[in-house]
């Protein structure tokens, strides 16, 4: 077992490439999570029993199964029925609508943080139902949840490598690809595990400030003045 | 029919696997858990610093990487494992990282008096921490170790990459011969959802028993 550097070199700039991919799943995936986990969140709140419970089914099930044979089951399925998507497309829709799941959960905790006083006032200033959720509600829950929001945007980076079953070219398709073809194993592999750790370590101190900025009781009444 | 019957055991052999998988993975990652987790707060500094590398390192890269570099890379060094090892490895380091944090933090939030009456009564550190401290932060640590458990049954579906059969593997399988995605992917969604459903709920009639005697401790 001995470390190469001249193939260190070599086989970087492929890596690269393939880490643009991961930050473009990533980050798509994740603006599919934060909306769709809004809605999520906020059918699961309906007085409708025939919108709320199927939406908890729905995360429930999604939340107990794996994100592997979900991305199977679009990338595999979707296609039978008429709507064919490129890998990376079926790939962040399934890592978007697993997460959105988990994002559910955070926008749940944040509304029902809210205190009551602010529905009540809401009613009593005669605001329909939208206009208490756009001006009353949502300003005042979504700071707090910015912490753990980021922490699902770390988890889901760390999921991506998933896509390469489903042949997305993200980074860790092409550190397979590169060592298959090379039969050296120890780099490529070693390099996307060191690429990994220091995005983590960086977004770890990255998530420390931003609770202390936005989290529990940091500037709770001061947001909106 | 009958074919349908032979492909149902098929990913029924494979549903055994995942289930070997989880249950070995658990309780591995529940021993990791448990020594990384009384590693972060012990007294010297050498094994608290050793345990917080553990726990960023296997926090920070992810489980499919571990499981590659498991399997892949770690022949290179002399340790050769089987699939089924390497899937247990990884996955027992992986979710016994997350564990640890749980173990350290529910420890922690035991209170402070629990330790001085433990210490009143002359008991040994070790003592205090068997029949005092621990039992009582085992009650926090149960609902998340239940989560934990479900990721780890979730992880092993990535086990079917590095060419052990499990419930994926073989549902690939059934796919490849019979040309038919949507039954066998069903099928062990399906599968997949009962086990973790099982764990929940053995999860909650466990926290019941444990929790039994405790509601007048915590607040």
């Amino acid at each position: 077992m001995d470390w190469d550097w001249a193939f260190v070199w070599q086989i970087l700039p492929t890596l690269l490439q393939g880490a643009q991919i991961t930050v473009v799943a990533t980050l798509l995936g994740f603006v599919l999570a934060a909306v769709a986990g809004l809605l999520l969140a906020v059918l699961r709140r309906s007085p409708n029993k025939l919108i709320a419970r199927p939406a908890n089914g729905f995360v429930e099930f999604v939340r107990g199964t794996p994100l592997l044979v979900q991305l199977y089951f679009l990338f595999y399925i979707l296609p039978g029925l008429g709507l064919t998507l490129p890998p990376l497309a079926a790939g962040v829709i399934g890592l978007g609508l697993h997460y959105a799941t988990y994002t559910a959960e955070v926008y749940r905790a944040g509304i029902e943080n809210v205190p009551r006083g602010q529905w009540e006032a809401a009613k009593a200033c005669n605001l329909t139902i939208p206009q208490t959720w756009l001006h009353v509600i949502f300003p005042q829950a979504i700071f707090p949840m910015i912490p753990a929001l980021a922490n699902y945007l770390i988890a889901m980076f760390k999921e991506t490598p998933l896509l390469s079953a489903i042949t997305v070219l993200e980074l860790m398709n092409q550190a397979r690809s590169i060592a298959n073809y090379n039969y050296r194993y120890l780099e490529p592999i070693t390099l996307v595990g060191v690429f990994f750790l220091v995005i983590s370590l960086i977004s770890v101190i990255g998530i420390k400030y931003l609770e202390r900025r936005f989290g529990a009781g940091a500037g709770r009444g001061q947001a909106l003045s | 029919m009958d074919m349908w019957l032979g492909y149902l055991t098929l990913i029924l052999q494979g549903a055994w696997i995942t289930i070997q998988l989880t249950v070995y993975g658990c309780v591995f990652a529940l021993v990791v858990a448990i020594v990384a987790g009384l590693g972060r707060i012990s007294r010297f500094a050498a094994v608290r610093w050793l345990s917080v590398a553990y726990v960023e390192f296997f926090r920070g890269t992810s489980i499919f990487v571990q499981l590659f570099w498991a399997y892949y890379v770690l022949p290179l060094g002399g340790l050769t494992l089987t699939p089924m090892q390497a899937g247990v490895l990884a996955l027992g380091l992986n979710v016994g990282a997350y564990g640890a944090e749980v173990v350290r933090s529910a420890i922690q939030s035991v209170d402070a008096g629990q330790r001085e009456a433990g210490i009143a009564l002359n008991l040994t550190r070790y003592q205090r921490m068997r029949y005092v401290i621990f039992p009582q932060a085992f009650a926090v640590m149960l609902p998340t170790f239940g989560n934990n458990a479900i990721e780890l049954l979730k992880g092993t579906a990535i086990v079917s990459l590095i060419s052990l059969s499990d419930m994926t593997f073989q549902a690939q399988v059934v796919r490849a011969q019979t040309g038919n995605t949507a039954i066998p992917f069903l099928t062990i969604l399906v599968l997949y959802f009962a086990m973790s459903s099982v764990i929940s709920f053995g999860v909650r009639r466990l926290e019941k028993r444990v929790g039994r005697g405790l509601e007048g401790v915590r607040s």
